[in-house]
């Protein structure tokens, strides 16, 4: 029977963990209680990008939109809604300006300020069925490249394009191919470097969980182009939804001979193989990566030569990020020229980011390239919760830097982000507010990279090591002058000799938090203190004038260290005091701070 | 699959099934799933409707079900929108009607002015 509403449930990984797959086997059951399964059809698609506001249901054709749904209230919407017609209003999203509930998806600010090409499926169709790909002109790309175009035509079209990688490193996606293609060999390769790893970003996630089939055919298009019969998808072993849904999806394209021997009667091959990564952060170079699927331990190697002329068990081989190729159909589909017309000059086209941190709409935003940071934090992402004063963005992840306020109106591009001393990364975008500290943020990072470090090379194996220990005297006050002094010459110096993208980019978090808060770390060093109140040896919380004597900060305090009458200002005693900030976070008026020692005891 | 063609088929085959999630404009019928409604069958309307629909391989037009259009008496009601915005209500539907205003409104766009809500009560 033909299906009247149609409900989709977000399937993606976040939602996933607050049981979306209940909800769903849940929705099943009531239909089939209330005799409506033949008339109301279930879907769980692939991410719908407002984590925060997950699991989310949508419900079609209406596009009413519902937000932190539980298994409690399936029972609720069938009745109400898929059966009498009225939509659950208590559960519908509410906009989060006006606190207005909205009706309908395209009223949602979050989505009409974005353009959806790398995930223009996710959240839309079922990432399990093929049809619903094809449906949306899915594998319509492949069959016209292979049909129609020649390999070398195929790559002018590319290179036309303008579309760059979108992992980070941002080289024309074409002439990459191009390189692959010249290079003569009776075996070549295409990868797909799904091993994200940056710590918060997680769109290529959201790609393969939500739209396998898109990269399947980009592989397909890239080896018709470059002369590859083989493809291999390296994603981490820590995305197991993904695999499973990638596994999928390469079997039913196989069953429909889009993956296999002479696809679409023509003379050109081509299959597919997942190779999973034990998630170290260093296979998402492309030189670790390749040793990694050839069975080696996961580290780089010196190029040239490179991976177009000798890769993948010495054989030319092209490797793209999971979003380039999610990018590739669309080019085909609708030509070089309209995908050049997006974006800017220099970068054409979109990015996905992954907006975490502090920010109200957490999740995943896809803007045309040229949009400013402050239309992605404030109008997209909704701002920082809590009345909070932005600090700074971190945009690369641990290989970026950050960007504070003032330069926050500079159109999103991969230039313009290097200029500023970070990068465009593989589009993690961390948000911090004036509670954090910018020297634990440094130290964070840098942690991850000295884990992460393969130790191949010196500097960045005991380098990295170096300045993490530095940061930690600072962190525990017992810095000087001449720890900073040191640490911003380790860390140019690692920034030259690395042997790879991973060291070579490892400092870049300190020498931007150098550059742009160098009080932050002077506080810390000079006065002891720490202004955010983050690392714990150097807070010293007080209060100051403005303290109304509401009495909230001595209620939430654990260990009772604030004494003081109601409507006068209250006293912490330091003796008793562990720093966890529950005060600061209870004041309304914002009157308690991390002080320096000597400015303590004057208070 | 061997051809541009084969795609193409496979593609609009698929394509009806997630209509629901794209049509925009086309006709729109909304059934009226109030508990009165209920009561005097509006759920086997609307499923006429769908089944009727769908045999006929028609998919231009949504079927949604909406809450109580106010007639208790004259349930079960349907209203149907045009490509035009113009609202045509039908009431005390049964399942012969469904197939004559498919037939004649919907196909050869002449509404059925004896069904229609303006005219029965008067």
């Amino acid at each position: 029977m033909l299906e009247r509403n149609q409900v989709l449930i977000c399937g993606g990984t976040g939602c996933m963990s607050s049981k979306s797959k209940e909800i769903k086997d849940t929705f099943e059951n009531v239909l089939l209680n209330m005799g409506m399964k033949a008339e109301v059809g279930l879907v769980l698609t692939g991410c719908f990008g407002l984590c925060e506001k997950g699991p989310v249901v949508i419900i079609y054709p209406e596009e009413t939109f519902y937000s932190h749904v539980t298994i409690d209230d399936v029972e609720v919407i069938c009745h109400e809604h898929l059966l009498k017609g009225r939509p659950v209003e208590r559960l519908m999203i509410k906009d989060p300006v006006d606190k207005k509930q909205i009706k309908n998806i395209s009223q949602l600010k979050f989505y009409s300020k974005q353009k959806r090409i790398a995930l223009r499926n996710c959240g839309n169709i079922n990432p399990l069925d093929i049809n619903e790909y094809i449906a949306k002109d899915g594998y319509m790309a492949l069959a016209k490249v292979i049909k129609e175009m020649t390999p070398q035509e195929a790559i002018d079209e590319m290179i036309k394009s303008g579309l760059r990688g979108r992992g980070g490193g941002g080289f024309s996606t074409g002439k990459k191919w191009q390189f692959a293609k010249n290079s003569i060999s009776d075996q070549k390769y295409v990868i797909c470097n799904a091993d994200e790893g940056d710590p918060g970003a997680f769109m290529d996630r959201a790609v393969l969980e939500g739209d396998p089939h898109s990269v399947l055919e980009a592989m397909a298009i890239c080896g018709y182009a470059i002369g590859a019969n083989q493809g291999y998808i390296y994603v981490r072993a820590e995305y197991p939804v993904a695999v499973e849904r990638l596994k999928i999806a390469i079997e039913q394209a196989r069953s429909y001979e889009l993956l296999g021997k002479n696809i679409f009667g023509t003379e050109f091959s081509f299959d597919i193989d997942i190779r999973l990564g034990a998630g170290a952060f260093v296979c998402g170079e492309e030189t670790a990566l390749i040793a990694s699927i050839e069975g080696y331990r996961g580290m780089p190697r010196l190029k040239p030569p490179f991976p177009a002329i000798k890769g993948l068990w010495g054989k030319p081989t092209n490797v793209n990020n999971v979003e380039t190729f999610a990018n590739v159909p669309v080019v085909f589909l609708k030509g070089a020229e309209w995908f050049k017309s997006i974006g800017t000059e220099k970068s054409s086209g979109t990015k996905v980011f992954a907006l975490g941190g502090k920010i109200v709409n957490t999740g995943l935003v896809e803007v045309p390239m040229g949009t400013t940071l402050r239309e992605v934090i404030y109008d997209i992402g909704g701002g920082i919760p809590n009345k909070r004063k932005f600090k700074a963005v971190q945009t690369g992840g641990p290989s970026g830097g950050c960007i504070t306020e003032k330069d926050l109106d500079t159109p999103i591009e991969f230039e313009n982000l290097t200029a500023l001393g970070s990068m465009m990364g593989s589009g993690g975008m961390i948000i911090m507010d004036e509670d954090n500290c910018m020297v634990d943020v440094a130290r964070f990072y840098l942690d991850f990279t000295v884990d992460e470090s393969c130790g191949k090379c010196t500097p960045c194996r005991e380098g990295t090591k170096q300045m993490k220990v530095i940061l930690d005297r600072i962190c525990e006050g017992h810095g000087t002058l001449t720890d900073i002094d040191e640490l911003e010459k380790l860390a140019h110096m690692i920034q030259e000799t690395s042997l790879c993208g991973l060291g070579q980019t490892a400092p870049n978090p300190v020498l931007s938090t150098l550059k742009h808060f160098r009080h932050e770390y002077e506080a810390h060093v000079i006065d002891k203190t720490c202004p955010a109140g983050v690392c714990r040896e150097l807070t010293h919380f007080a209060i100051d004038d403005r303290c109304i004597g509401c009495t909230k900060c001595a209620k939430n305090c654990p260990t009772n260290a604030i004494t003081g009458w109601p409507r006068q200002k209250h006293i912490i005693d330091l003796d008793l005091c562990i720093r966890c900030g529950a005060c600061k976070k209870a004041c309304p008026v914002g009157a308690i701070s991390s002080v320096a020692i000597h400015e303590e005891k004057r208070v | 699959m061997k051809s541009l063609e084969d795609l193409k088929k496979l593609r609009d085959e698929a394509l009806k099934k997630m209509n629901v999630r794209y049509i925009k404009g086309g006709y729109r019928f909304q059934v009226g799933m109030g508990t009165c409604g209920i009561a005097s069958g509006a759920r086997e309307v609307l499923q006429g409707f769908l089944r009727e629909l769908s045999a006929r391989n028609i998919t231009n037009v949504s079927v949604t079900q909406v809450g109580c259009m106010g007639e208790c008496a004259y349930e079960p009601m349907a209203e149907i929108i045009d490509e035009n915005g113009q609202s045509f209500v039908y009431c005390t539907i049964n399942e012969t009607m469904i197939k004559e205003i498919i037939e004649s409104h919907l196909i050869s766009h002449q509404p059925i002015s004896k069904y229609l809500l303006t005219s029965r009560k008067g």
